[in-house]
C-alpha cells in the first residue's frame, strides 16, 4: 500500500510534448507508471513516442481514457490555467512540478480546486512516487525501494538525498511525497501525515520541513493530537539571514516568524524526534521501526 | 523584489490613490533645488528598501531649502538596517490630523491576500500589533471576486467616523486592491494614511514588495529594479540566474536545489564552520553555472575553501565534475576545494575529476568537515582536497 497513488493510477501528462514534460514522461513510463494519456493543445489525435494518445484539452483525455491523476510540466505563466483546466475536467489528483508560478494565481486555483474536491500537490515540488508502483513527477526512481517510511518534504534534491540514504541502509519508502518550495501550495504537512498514518503500510514518517511560515508548526500540532506512528522531523536552514528568500519562494524568515529554531521546539513539544543533520535520519527511523 | 517608496507612490498614484507631488534627488544641491521649487516646508525621505525609516532619522523636516540641503547631505551615505542611502524623496510636508495604517499582505495560512487596517497608523504599528491587536481589522479577500463594496465600507467605518472620510478611504482601499493586484504584489501597505484638518485623506507613505514569480508578466515592474541597492555579487548570479546569498562566513558553498543548499550551509555550522554564502546551481546540469558560480565564490575575499556539494538526480554528476575542470583551468583556484557529489553518473564524474587531479568523496559529512577544517587553515589531509 502507498499515499495519493498506487499500482491504480491513471495519468495524463500536461504538457507532454514539451522539453521537461517528454522528458519526465519517457522516464516515468519507464519507471512503470500507467501513462494513459498527454496533453497539448493543437496537437490532439498525434501520439507521444509511438503509444500515449496525445489531447487537445484535459477533458477529452479524461472523457476517453478515465485518467484519474494528472502531472503539470508547462510554463509558469500557463500553469494556473493547467491546474484549473484538470480540477474542471474531474481529475482527482493533479501534480503541478513547475516552478515560479506566481503566488497571487494559486489564490484562485485553491479554492477552485478544494471545491472540485480535487486534491492538489504543489506547484514547485519534485511530486511523488509510490516505489515499485507509480511515479509521478521528477523524484528519480532508482534512489527509492519499496517499504514501510513515509517520506513528506518541502524541498526536491535534500529529499533525494534522505532517500538516496535511507535506501541505502535497507530502509525502503511506502511514499515520497515533495509538497513543493512555494508559500502557498495545494498540499501541507498534515495532508501527508494523516495520509501515511491511515496507511496501514507506513510504519515511521520522515518529514523535512524549512525556514518559512507555520506548516511544521501546525504539523507539530497534528502528530502531537492525532499520530500513533512515530515521526522523525528535519529544518533546513538554521543558518539562514531573515528576510532572504533561500531559493524557494516560500522559504523566508518574516521578521523573527519561521525560523528553524522556532520549528525546532516545536516538534520536540510534540515529542517527536529531530534529526540534526540529514543523515541521522537513518538512524532515528531504523531505531523506531525496529 | 523591493522597490522604493517613490517608486510605489508612482504605481498607487497611477491607481488613483490621492498623493502629494514628490521628487527623487541624490545630491544635496539637487534636493535644495527641488525644496526651493515646493516652497514652505519639505520632507526629506531616505530611500533604503526598508521600513522603519522614520525611527531611524531617515525622515526629516526642512523649514528652509538651505535647511534640505544639509540634512540631505547628512542622510545621504548614511546606513539604515545595513543600506546604504543614495537616493532622498523631497515632498512637501503635509498638515496631519490622524494617521492610520492599510496593507495588504499575501497570507500563506489561509492562502489569501489579507487587509489589515488601523485607525492607530504611523511609525508604532508594529507595537500596536503586538500590544493592541484589536485595533486591526484583518478581511481575507477571495481573489476570484475581488474586494466587493460593502467590504471596502467595511474597512472604511474601522478606521474613520465620518461619512466622507469613510468613502474617501473606502475609495482608496479598492485603488491599493488593484494597485496589489495589477502590479503582482505579495504585499502593498500605506502607513501612514493621514487625514488632513480639512477632512482629505492622503496617502503619505507607500510599500511594496512585488512577487519576483510575477516580474516576467510585468515589464513595467521587472524595469524598477534598483541594482545598486543589492549586493554586486548577487547581481551578478542573477544574471547567471544563479540564486546566491552572501553571508558572512568562510565557506563558499555550491549546491543543487535550495532545501540541500540550506541543509548544507547547516552542517557546515554543525561542524564548527560558518558559510560563506547560500547558491544553488539549480536543477538542470549546466556546466556554464558551475562556471559562473565559481567566479561569483572567488571574487569573495573572505571565503577560505570551497565545497561544492551535489546530489545527482536530474543534475548530472559529471556534467558539474566538467564545470569544475573547466572553471579552475581558466582561472585556477587560490583556496582549497572539497568535492562531495552522488548520484547520477558517480563514477564518470569521479573519473573525471580523478583524471583532473581532483579528489571527490561521496560522503556529505565527510566533505564538510574537512572543508570546516581547510577554511581554519588546518593541515590537508592527502585525500582531502586540492586546487591550492
Ligand atoms: N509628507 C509628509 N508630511 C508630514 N509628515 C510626514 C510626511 N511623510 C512622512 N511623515 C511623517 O513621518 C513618519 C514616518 O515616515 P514614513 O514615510 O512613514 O517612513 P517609515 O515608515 O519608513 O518610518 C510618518 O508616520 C509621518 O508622521
Ligand atoms: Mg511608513
Amino acid at each position: 500500500m502507498s499515499v495519493f497513488i498506487d499500482k491504480n493510477t491513471t495519468l495524463v501528462v500536461q504538457g507532454i510534448t514539451g522539453r521537461d514534460g517528454s522528458f519526465h514522461a519517457k522516464q516515468m513510463i519507464e519507471y512503470g507508471t500507467k501513462i494513459v494519456a498527454g496533453v497539448t493543445p493543437g496537437k490532439g489525435g498525434q501520439k507521444f513516442e509511438n503509444t500515449v494518445p496525445i489531447f487537445n484539452t484535459v477533458a477529452d483525455a479524461v472523457a476517453a481514457t478515465g485518467a484519474n491523476t494528472s502531472v503539470i510540466y508547462v510554463p509558469p505563466v500557463y500553469a494556473a490555467d493547467a491546474m484549473l483546466e484538470a480540477a474542471d475536467a474531474g481529475v482527482k489528483l493533479i501534480v503541478a512540478i513547475t516552478e515560479g508560478v506566481p503566488v497571487l494565481d494559486m489564490t484562485r486555483v485553491y479554492p477552485f480546486v478544494k471545491e472540485k474536491g480535487a486534491r492538489l500537490i504543489g506547484p514547485n515540488c519534485p511530486g511523488l512516487i509510490s516505489p515499485g508502483q507509480s511515479k509521478v513527477g521528477i523524484i528519480p526512481g532508482r534512489i527509492c525501494t519499496p517499504g514501510n517510511i513515509g517520506v513528506v518534504s518541502r524541498s526536491g534534491t535534500l529529499t533525494y538525498e534522505v532517500v538516496y540514504q535511507l535506501t541505502r541502509a535497507g530502509l525502503g519508502q511506502s511514499t515520497c511525497v515533495g509538497i513543493g518550495g512555494d508559500p502557498i501550495n495545494g498540499t501541507n504537512f498534515i495532508d501527508c501525515l494523516a495520509a501515511f498514518e491511515a496507511d496501514p503500510n507506513t510504519a515511521a514518517v520522515a518529514m523535512m520541513g524549512e525556514i518559512g511560515g507555520t506548516d511544521e508548526q501546525d504539523a507539530a500540532t497534528f502528530v502531537k493530537q492525532h499520530m500513533k506512528k512515530p515521526v522523525v522531523g528535519f529544518i533546513a536552514g538554521q543558518t539562514a539571514p531573515p528576510g532572504r528568500r533561500m531559493g524557494h519562494a516560500g522559504a523566508i524568515i518574516s521578521g523573527s516568524a519561521g525560523t528553524a529554531a522556532e520549528k525546532i521546539a516545536a516538534f520536540e513539544a510534540a515529542g517527536m524526534s529531530v534529526a540534526k543533520r540529514p543523515l541521522e535520519f537513518v538512524q532515528l527511523l531504523r531505531d523506531r521501526v525496529k | 523584489m523591493n522597490i522604493h517608496e517613490y517608486q510605489a507612490k508612482e504605481l498607487l498614484r497611477n491607481a488613483g490613490v490621492p498623493i502629494p507631488p514628490g521628487e527623487v534627488a541624490t545630491t544635496a544641491e539637487e534636493a535644495e533645488g527641488i525644496a526651493r521649487q515646493y516652497g514652505g516646508t519639505v520632507v526629506v525621505k531616505a530611500q533604503v528598501h526598508a521600513g522603519g525609516r522614520g525611527k531611524a532619522g531617515g525622515v526629516k523636516l526642512a523649514k528652509s531649502p538651505q535647511e534640505a540641503k544639509e540634512i540631505v547631505s547628512k542622510i545621504l551615505g548614511m546606513q539604515i538596517k545595513g543600506l546604504t542611502v543614495q537616493k532622498v524623496l523631497i515632498t512637501p510636508a503635509a498638515d496631519i490630523a490622524s494617521e492610520a495604517y492599510v496593507g495588504i499582505i499575501l497570507d500563506r495560512a489561509s492562502k489569501k491576500p489579507v487587509f489589515m487596517v488601523s485607525p492607530a497608523g504611523g511609525i508604532d504599528i508594529e507595537e500596536v500589533a503586538a500590544k493592541t491587536p484589536e485595533k486591526i481589522l484583518k478581511l481575507p479577500i477571495d481573489t476570484r471576486y475581488g474586494l466587493q463594496p460593502y467590504q471596502a465600507m467595511r474597512l472604511g467605518f474601522f478606521l474613520f467616523d465620518d461619512l466622507k472620510r469613510v468613502r474617501a478611504a473606502a475609495k482608496i482601499m479598492q485603488q491599493l486592491y488593484r494597485a496589489f493586484m495589477d502590479n503582482g504584489c505579495s504585499l502593498a501597505e500605506i502607513n501612514p494614511l493621514v487625514t488632513t484638518p480639512g477632512g482629505d485623506v492622503v496617502a503619505l507613505d507607500a510599500k511594496m514588495v512585488i512577487d519576483d514569480n510575477e516580474l516576467d508578466r510585468h515589464e513595467n515592474i521587472a524595469a524598477l529594479r534598483d541594482e545598486s541597492a543589492e549586493a554586486p555579487s548577487e547581481v551578478q548570479a542573477r544574471n547567471a540566474n544563479l540564486t546566491f546569498i552572501k553571508l558572512d562566513g568562510d565557506v563558499g558553498c555550491v549546491v543543487n536545489g535550495a532545501g540541500l543548499a540550506m541543509a548544507t550551509m547547516d552542517l557546515v555550522k554543525f561542524y564548527g564552520g560558518d558559510p560563506a554564502n547560500f547558491l544553488d546551481i539549480g536543477g538542470s546540469s549546466n556546466p556554464e553555472k558551475v562556471v559562473n558560480a565559481l567566479k561569483i565564490i572567488t571574487a569573495d575575499p573572505n571565503v577560505k575553501a570551497i565545497l561544492f556539494n551535489i546530489f545527482g538526480g536530474i543534475t548530472r554528476t559529471d556534467d558539474v565534475a566538467n564545470g569544475i575542470v573547466t572553471a579552475t583551468k581558466q582561472n585556477p583556484l587560490t583556496v582549497p576545494i572539497v568535492i562531495r557529489l552522488t548520484g547520477t553518473n558517480e563514477e564518470i564524474a569521479m573519473k573525471i575529476l580523478k583524471d583532473n587531479g581532483f579528489s571527490a568523496s561521496s560522503d556529505m559529512d565527510e566533505a564538510v568537515k574537512q572543508a570546516v577544517a581547510l577554511a581554519k587553515g588546518s593541515p590537508v589531509t592527502p585525500s582531502a582536497a586540492r586546487g591550492a
